[in-house]
């Protein structure tokens, strides 16, 4: 039993969620082995070969993999599988982009978003907005896995000392080409690795009002994130989205203000270790999962919030 | 040219659903079911596309049990054309779809197939991935824009990161975010005049596909509950317990 985790990365830093998915595979029961796939991206590969428990590292460093395409990286995914019962990625966009194709390839079912691993062929996912968890078993011979980010440890990014592997890429099929990208900018801890959030919702009422959320945030060290509807609104950035279908989280203390708790926010946010919600309708579902509850006005308690902090 | 898009009828977005006591599944008896709301967007996306004048027919197809009719009709009274109804009782698994949509594909010859990025009954998020591989097309992921030219497609994607832009060689295929578009509502006489399109009747085996799961459900649970907890009375009560009830800061 073996198992092929891929890394998220950026070509300088490897992500925490390759953490979590390293955790998954171990789960297996097998060796874990974990594909580099980028451009300059040796950096990487060392600090993947730190990583406790993985038994080899295969580095894929050229040009047509600078940035992640979905019909470049399954090629490769799909060229190593052979070697392998298991093929992981965190469930990033990374990861929802190309292990599908991988699957489709291999002619298996993907197993999307797991968040337990029962034994090596049995998993549980949420479905319905994680209104239910289903636990399913895999009749394939091959499992492809994408793992959600809150749903185990992280491995120990030190500690291992795995080989470095150079294999080759498999080149751009020439379907498809990066043009651009813009991403935002921001000094704070990232959305899916922050100890605390404090997320806005449409009762923020302008992106301008964001500046009470992070006078918060500010002060906990803490990462900004949003309902969709103040995405929706233009206050903030479409990567701030917390829910069924933006990021899930997990973090020590969510604090949600302005947000009523509409179930596809919940399933972004329910598994955060305290939640604190403040909203000036006291019957708004938020309140039903939130450890603590602030009925307020928020442009009153933001400021009296990020004062007493 | 022709655009397919690809519509599943789900649980509505606001059925607070229940887990059958059982564990075998979901209460569907008596749910209000309607088209997945990224499919929507799909079809609203096809719709443009065609109204700009870039797309000749729109074609909504769905796989499911004879209801999944109506979803096709909901797709009709929007503006598509003309719809494609695959009959196939229990749930197919996205790997089932993506096969059968490919058997459309090669019968329709579309330049462009839109589906949602993830249907949020399993939130699996593969169908067009699936189907962008099977057919060796390229894809265009979580698209919240898309510009069709002549022989490409530009994609604006949703990452975790923030925006990314890729051109696609076409034909590709596209899948949907939230930020996409805003799906119109049919107005009445559309809903009428949509009763008399047409809607071609499939079976799975027609386009050689077996949709038995590879993925066997053994129990559907509920998940933790979480209990609710206080209302403080202000902030200061608030920081207070964080600190020294909670702990977290
Ligand atoms: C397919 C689909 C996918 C979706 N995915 C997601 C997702 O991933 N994430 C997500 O968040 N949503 C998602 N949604 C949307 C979701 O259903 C809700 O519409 C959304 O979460 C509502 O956002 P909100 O709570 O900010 O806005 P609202 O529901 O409008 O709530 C605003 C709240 O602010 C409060 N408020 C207003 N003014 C003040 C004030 N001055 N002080 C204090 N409180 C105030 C109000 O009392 C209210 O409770 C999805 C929907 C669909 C259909
Ligand atoms: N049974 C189906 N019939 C039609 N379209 C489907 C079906 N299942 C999935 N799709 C399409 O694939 C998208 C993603 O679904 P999924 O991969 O199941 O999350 C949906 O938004 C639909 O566009």
């Amino acid at each position: 039993m073996a198992a092929l985790v891929l890394a998220e990365h950026d070509n300088k830093s490897l992500k925490d969620a390759t953490l979590v998915a390293v955790t998954a595979a171990k789960a297996l029961g097998g060796d874990v082995d974990v594909l580099v796939a980028g451009s300059g991206c040796q950096a990487v590969a060392d600090a993947a070969s730190q990583i406790a428990g993985v038994r080899k590292v295969l580095l894929v460093d050229d040009a047509a993999n600078e940035h992640p395409l979905a019909e470049t990286l399954s090629a490769i995914l799909v060229k190593l599988a052979g070697g392998y019962d298991a093929v992981l990625a965190p469930a990033t966009t990374t990861g929802k982009n190309v292990m599908p194709r991988v699957a489709a390839r291999l002619d298996v079912a993907q197993i999307s978003d797991i968040t337990a691993v029962i034994s090596p062929d049995t998993f549980e996912r949420p479905i319905y907005a994680g209104n239910a968890i289903a636990t399913v078993q895999s009749s394939d011979a091959k499992k492809v896995i994408t793992v959600r980010g809150t749903a185990f440890d992280k491995a120990a990014a030190s500690g291992g000392s795995a080989a470095i592997e150079k294999v080759d890429g498999a080149g751009n099929p020439g379907l498809s080409k990066f043009i651009g990208q813009e991403l935002s900018k921001s000094e704070r801890p990232e959305l899916t690795s922050a100890k605390i959030i404090v997320s806005g919702g449409r009762g923020m009422g302008s992106g301008e009002n964001f500046k009470l959320i992070e006078a918060v945030a500010d002060k906990l060290n803490a990462a900004v994130g949003a309902s969709r509807a103040a995405v929706d609104a233009g206050f903030v950035p479409n990567d701030y989205q917390v829910g069924q279908t933006g990021k899930i989280v997990a973090p020590q203390l969510y604090i949600a203000v302005g947000i009523s708790g509409a179930i596809q926010h919940l399933a972004g946010m329910k598994d955060s270790k305290v939640i604190v919600a403040i909203n000036k309708d006291e019957e708004a579902p938020i309140f039903q999962v939130a450890d603590y509850g602030l009925v307020a006005d928020l442009f009153k308690a933001l400021p009296e919030l990020a004062e007493a902090l | 040219m022709k655009i397919v898009v690809a519509v599943k009828r789900v649980v509505d977005y606001n059925v607070k659903i229940r887990v059958k006591a059982d564990q075998t599944g979901i209460e569907l008896a008596g749910i209000k079911m309607s088209m997945n709301p990224f499919d929507e967007i799909a079809v609203e996306e096809a719709l443009r596309i065609k109204e700009a004048g870039k797309a000749k027919e729109v074609i909504a197809v769905s796989v499911g049990p004879a209801q999944a009719q109506e979803t096709i009709r909901t797709a009709l009274a929007m503006g598509a054309d003309r719809g494609i109804l695959v009959k196939a009782e229990g749930e197919v698994e996205p790997l089932g779809v993506a096969k059968i949509l490919k058997g459309i594909v090669e019968a329709e010859q579309p330049q462009l197939v839109i589906l949602g990025k993830q249907a949020i009954d399993n939130d699996c998020n593969q169908t067009g991935q699936m189907l962008a591989e099977l057919l060796g097309w390229p894809q265009g992921t979580f698209a919240s824009k898309v510009e069709l030219g002549a022989g490409e497609v530009k994609v604006v994607r949703e990452v975790d990161g923030g925006l990314e832009t890729v051109e696609l060689k076409l034909p590709a295929v596209v899948t949907s975010d939230l930020r996409l578009n805003e799906p119109r509502y049919a107005s009445l006489p559309n809903i009428m005049s949509a009763r008399k399109k047409p809607i071609a009747e499939k079976a799975p085996a027609d386009f050689g596909v077996d949709t038995a799961p590879r993925l066997k459900v053994l129990k559907v649970s509920e998940p933790a509950k979480r209990q609710a907890g206080v209302k403080v009375a202000n902030v200061a009560e608030l920081v207070d317990k964080l600190k020294n009830e909670a702990k977290v800061i």
